[in-house]
């Protein structure tokens, strides 16, 4: 447990995500315990869908295949976080978040943090690689997809 | 009314607000009355100011999950006749004006004939919107979402308007102005949370970040406390002791994939307005030139910058040149916005203090009354969906 904390970009014991009761969401997560970023892809029309449905918004095909992207995107927008809204955070410090759009996958957007300084400057647009953060010893267990700047390697 | 109006579907000159009342507003946990007393006192209030009898209502409509339940405010208040009972789907204020159109609706399709609209909170009692708790999982949109921080709502929209400000070069003076004026206009109001704290530029350069781009004073309060409106047929308007305050317009909703989650709208840098304000504007046959004073709802300064170019006060691009504090202020500025202090200043009774705050401007009672105000506009919840607006009028604008 305390050798995941100082691994992890955020301190343990923010929630757990975990897949919705009907499963709609379970491949998604799986993938990122596997160092997979998993993304549903139409088969009927290609559309690209994020985050997932069980049904292609655009042409109505239900249950649209899972299919592996590159987790690489650019910045989209973000915020640097002060105020603690959780318990876990009240000691921690300002932490970056980002929102990453993925150009060959649609542009579909996903949330993570921006690894390295929290005091960083941030340019929309600038090119980020995925980073696979794993809470092996959290029941349940879980990964989170995080960011780096592309530049930062 | 002839066969070819009554036939249009429209809101329009068809319901009147004739009576509004709201508790004493109080910081989040500080309300000496549970959340349903504090519902049953708005409401009595609203009817004391129409000058009816409790036992008339026949409908309530409400949003944003409240707790004040239809029946038991049917029993509590010995109602006749329940006729109708509306709730709007969706959190936070997005709904504080579809719950009047929704009321409104019911009305006009004859299923009642005198609703209340209201909204009630105790939040000390039932926990708030801007805190998370506890180590729990959690599925669904907020997984994408809380395991990277972005827990409460500052942090769901700061990237939002982040976002709209790099698209457009909207600067941080224009989130000052708005948050000035709600400030501004509160101290001229006794009902205010913030009665007697004043805010200035100063004071809001030397706060604390909550979230970048929103420093503290670019967040709603919190607070406990409840607000309601008495809605009759244009037709009985007149039997009561108030100026009656009418239904131009209202619209509700969100434009094309607005709920794709996590944060996957195709408009992101948006209020949500971009079907919704031309909607408003068709119902009541307006236009914003047309508009005297504007409530909007500030859960975020930057929600209210989006929100006003949606409505076509002015272009995104020219945010910084309106958005000033003096073209802000009543009696006279170019828009006076949020005159009675609104969710920053006044109470946050998730907007609904707005929705009264309208009909006292087109009475001509506000604490900051506007100059121009036979028009009044208000906007709900920006940036979440679905989000909902709302005109009001003098008979004369009928
Ligand atoms: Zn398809």
């Amino acid at each position: 447990m305390s050798s995941n904390r100082r691994l992890t970009y955020l301190p343990d014991g923010l929630p757990i995500p975990v897949a919705e009761p009907d499963g709609l969401s379970a491949p998604y997560w799986a993938g990122l315990r596997r160092n997979r970023l998993m993304v549903q892809r139409c088969g009927h029309c290609t559309t690209w869908q994020f985050g997932p449905e069980w049904i292609c918004h655009r042409c109505y095909a239900f249950d649209p295949e899972w299919t592996e992207i590159d987790p690489q995107g650019r910045i989209f927008s973000w915020e640097r976080v002060w105020h603690p809204s959780h318990p876990v955070l009240k000691q921690h410090g300002p932490y970056l978040a980002v929102l990453v759009e993925i150009p060959h996958a649609g542009s579909v957007r996903m949330v993570g943090n921006l690894l390295g300084d929290p005091m960083q400057n941030i340019s929309i647009g600038a090119q980020v690689e995925g980073v696979f953060e794993h809470h092996l010893s959290s029941d349940p267990p879980y990964s989170l997809l995080h960011w780096r700047l592309s530049s930062a390697l | 009314m002839n066969a070819a109006a009554r036939a249009e579907r429209t809101l329009r000159g068809r319901v009147a607000v004739v009576g509004i009342g709201e508790t004493d507003y109080y910081r989040h946990g500080a309300s000496p009355d549970p959340e349903f007393k504090l519902a049953l006192k708005a409401i009595l209030a609203a009817c004391g100011d129409a000058g009816i009898d409790p036992r008339d209502i026949d409908g309530f409509a409400s949003y944003s999950e409240e707790r004040s339940e239809a029946s038991r405010l049917a029993a509590a208040l010995g109602t006749r006749r329940l006729r109708a009972a509306t709730m709007q789907w969706g959190g936070g204020g997005g709904g504080c004006c579809a719950a009047v159109a929704n009321a409104a609706a019911s009305i006009i399709a004859g299923l009642a004939d005198c609703v209340v609209v209201f909204r009630s909170l105790a939040q000390g009692q039932y926990g708030r919107f801007g805190q998370a708790t506890g180590i729990d999982t959690i599925s669904g949109e907020k997984a994408y979402l809380m395991p990277y921080g972005v827990l409460a709502p500052p942090q769901r929209f700061a990237m939002r308007v982040r976002r709209y400000m790099h698209e457009h070069g909207v600067k941080q003076e224009a989130l000052r102005a708005i948050a000035l004026a709600s400030y501004h206009h509160a101290q001229s109001n006794p009902r205010a949370v913030m009665y007697g704290k004043p805010l200035d530029e100063s004071k809001y350069d030397a706060s604390r970040w909550i979230a970048e781009p929103f420093h503290l004073y670019d967040c709603c309060m919190e607070n406990d406390g409840a607000a309601a409106l008495v809605l009759v047929p244009a037709e009985r308007a007149k039997e009561f002791k108030n100026t009656p305050v009418y239904v131009l317009g209202a619209a509700v909703g969100s434009g094309y994939r607005t709920g794709a989650i996590p944060h996957n709208s195709p408009r992101y840098a948006s209020a949500s307005f971009d079907t919704v304000a031309p909607d408003l504007y068709a119902m009541a046959g307006l236009g914003p030139s047309d508009v005297g004073v504007v409530q909007c709802y500030e859960n975020f300064t930057g929600g209210v910058v989006m929100a006003l170019a949606e409505h076509g006060f002015f272009k995104p691009e020219e945010a910084n040149e309106f958005l000033k504090f003096e073209n802000l202020m009543a009696p006279s500025g170019r828009l006076p916005l949020n005159t009675s202090g609104g969710n920053l200043a006044e109470c946050y009774m998730h907007g609904f203090e707005l929705v009264l705050e309208a009909v006292r401007q087109v009475r001509g009672v506000s604490t900051s009354q506007a100059k121009r105000n036979d028009v009044a506009m208000v906007i709900g919840g920006p940036m979440v969906t679905p989000v909902s607006n709302l005109l009001l009028g003098s008979e004369a604008t009928l």
